[in-house]
C-alpha cells in the first residue's frame, strides 16, 4: 500500500532524456536491411544448386564479403534493439527484466561475432 | 510479466436476463456488471430493450435500462452529445461514446463493457485517477516567460491557430488510451495516446514558450517511446482525431532538435 499522491506516482522518476537515439537507429537499421535482405535473397536464389565450392567462392568475393558482414552486423543490432523493446514491454519485475536484457544482449553480440568470423574465414580462406 | 488471463476473481459469469414484456422490436443488451460490495465475480446481465420506446443511441438504451428495468446499473454520463467524454465504454468491441453510437449501427446483440484494462469502480465505471494524474503531469496549460501584452491577448496568426485543429477537440474520454495494448501493459509509465496528443497540443501552440522543456519531459523510453504505432487509438477515437499522428509529430521533433 502506498499513500503517494496520484501525481507523484504519474511523474515517477521523471524523464530518462533517452530513447530518441534508440528510435532513430531502429529506423536506420530497418531502412538498411531492406536492400541488404533483397540482395541476399536474390543472391541465394541464383546460387540454388550451385554446390559447396561455388557458394564459398561467391562469399569470398570482396563485395559479397562486405555486404554479408554488413548484413549480419546490422541485422543483429536491429534484433538486439528490437528485443530490448519487447522485453521492456512484457517483463515487469526489474530483477527479471535486467537479467533477461543482459543475457539477450550478450547472446546477440556472440551470434553476430560468430557470423562475422565465419564470413571472414571464408573470405581469407583459413 | 504482462498478464494474459484474467485473475480468478475477475472471470466473468453469466448473470440475469431482464425480459421486455409485450415488445415487438427487441434488442438484447449484454452488459458487464460488477459490484465491489457483493464480493462476487463480475457477470454479464442481459436486458431486452423495446426499441419502439427507446431513443436512437446506445446511451438512450442504457439510461432506459436504469430507469425502467434495473436501477442498480451504474455508469457515467453527462452531456449526451459527445462533448464531455463521460460515457466512454467498450461497445460492440470498440471503445466509443455511448451517446454518439447509434444502436442500429450494431448488428446482433449489443455487448457493453467498461473501458478495457482499467480498474473497475462499479459496473461500467472505470477508475480514472492515474489517467488524470498523467494529464496533470504534462502541465496542460500555457507556459510563458514573456508577459502578456498590456490590455490585450497573446496573439496567434491564423496559420498558427490552424495547427491546433485536430488537437483541441480532444475531450479526454480515454477511449484511445484504453484501446492501446502498450498502455494496457505499461500504463503505469507510458503516458498513452490521449495524454501525448494533449502534450502535443501545447508543443504545437505558437504562444507557448516551454516547447523545449515539454519535449525534455517526454523524451523517455516509457513516457513516449512505448508507442509502437499500433494505431488502435486513431481507429477508435469517437471524435475522429488522430492521436497516432500527434505522437509521430512529437517523435519527429525529438529527432529534429538533436
Amino acid at each position: 500500500m502506498s499513500l503517494r499522491t496520484p501525481l507523484g506516482r504519474a511523474r515517477g522518476l521523471g524523464s530518462a532524456k533517452d530513447g530518441t537515439h534508440h528510435w532513430w537507429v531502429m529506423r536506420l537499421s530497418s531502412i538498411a536491411l531492406v536492400p541488404l535482405m533483397l540482395w541476399l535473397i536474390f543472391s541465394l536464389a541464383t546460387l540454388a544448386g550451385a554446390g559447396y565450392e561455388a557458394t564459398l567462392a561467391w562469399a569470398a568475393k570482396p563485395l559479397n564479403t562486405v555486404l554479408l558482414i554488413l548484413g549480419v552486423g546490422v541485422m543483429f543490432h536491429h534484433i538486439q534493439m528490437g528485443l530490448h523493446t519487447v522485453i521492456e514491454d512484457y517483463v515487469h519485475s526489474e530483477g527479471k527484466k535486467f537479467t533477461v536484457l543482459i543475457a539477450m544482449t550478450f547472446l546477440a553480440w556472440l551470434l553476430a561475432i560468430i557470423g562475422i568470423v565465419a564470413i571472414l574465414r571464408i573470405a581469407f580462406g583459413s | 510479466m504482462a498478464q494474459f488471463v484474467l485473475p480468478i476473481n475477475s472471470r466473468i459469469k453469466k448473470g440475469k436476463t431482464f425480459k421486455a414484456e409485450g415488445a415487438t422490436h427487441v434488442k438484447r443488451f449484454n452488459i458487464y456488471r460488477w459490484d465491489p460490495d457483493s464480493g462476487e465475480n463480475p457477470r454479464i446481465d442481459t436486458y431486452e430493450v423495446d426499441l419502439d420506446t427507446c431513443g436512437p443511441m446506445v446511451l438512450d438504451a442504457v439510461i432506459k435500462i436504469k430507469d425502467e428495468m434495473d436501477s442498480t446499473l451504474s455508469f457515467r454520463r453527462s452531456c449526451r452529445e459527445g462533448i464531455c467524454g463521460s460515457c466512454a465504454m467498450n461497445i460492440d468491441g470498440t471503445n466509443t461514446l455511448a451517446c454518439t453510437k447509434a444502436i442500429d449501427e450494431i448488428k446482433g446483440d449489443v455487448n457493453i463493457y467498461p473501458l478495457p484494462h482499467m480498474k473497475v469502480v462499479k459496473d461500467l465505471i472505470p477508475e480514472m485517477t492515474h489517467f488524470y494524474a498523467q494529464y496533470a503531469s504534462i502541465k496542460p496549460w500555457i507556459q510563458t516567460q514573456t508577459p502578456p501584452p498590456p490590455d490585450s491577448e497573446r496573439l496567434q496568426s491564423k496559420e498558427e491557430r490552424a495547427k491546433l485543429d485536430g488537437l483541441y477537440e480532444c475531450i479526454l474520454c480515454a477511449c484511445c488510451s484504453t484501446s492501446c495494448p502498450s498502455y494496457w501493459w505499461n500504463g503505469d509509465r507510458y503516458l498513452g495516446p490521449a495524454i501525448l496528443l494533449q502534450a502535443y497540443r501545447w508543443i504545437a501552440d505558437s504562444r507557448d514558450e516551454a516547447t523545449g522543456e515539454r519535449l525534455d519531459a517526454l523524451e523517455d523510453p516509457f513516457k513516449l517511446y512505448r508507442c509502437h504505432t499500433i494505431m488502435n487509438c486513431t481507429r477508435t477515437c469517437p471524435k475522429g482525431l488522430n492521436p497516432a499522428k500527434a505522437i509521430a509529430e512529437i517523435k519527429k521533433l525529438m529527432v529534429i532538435r538533436r
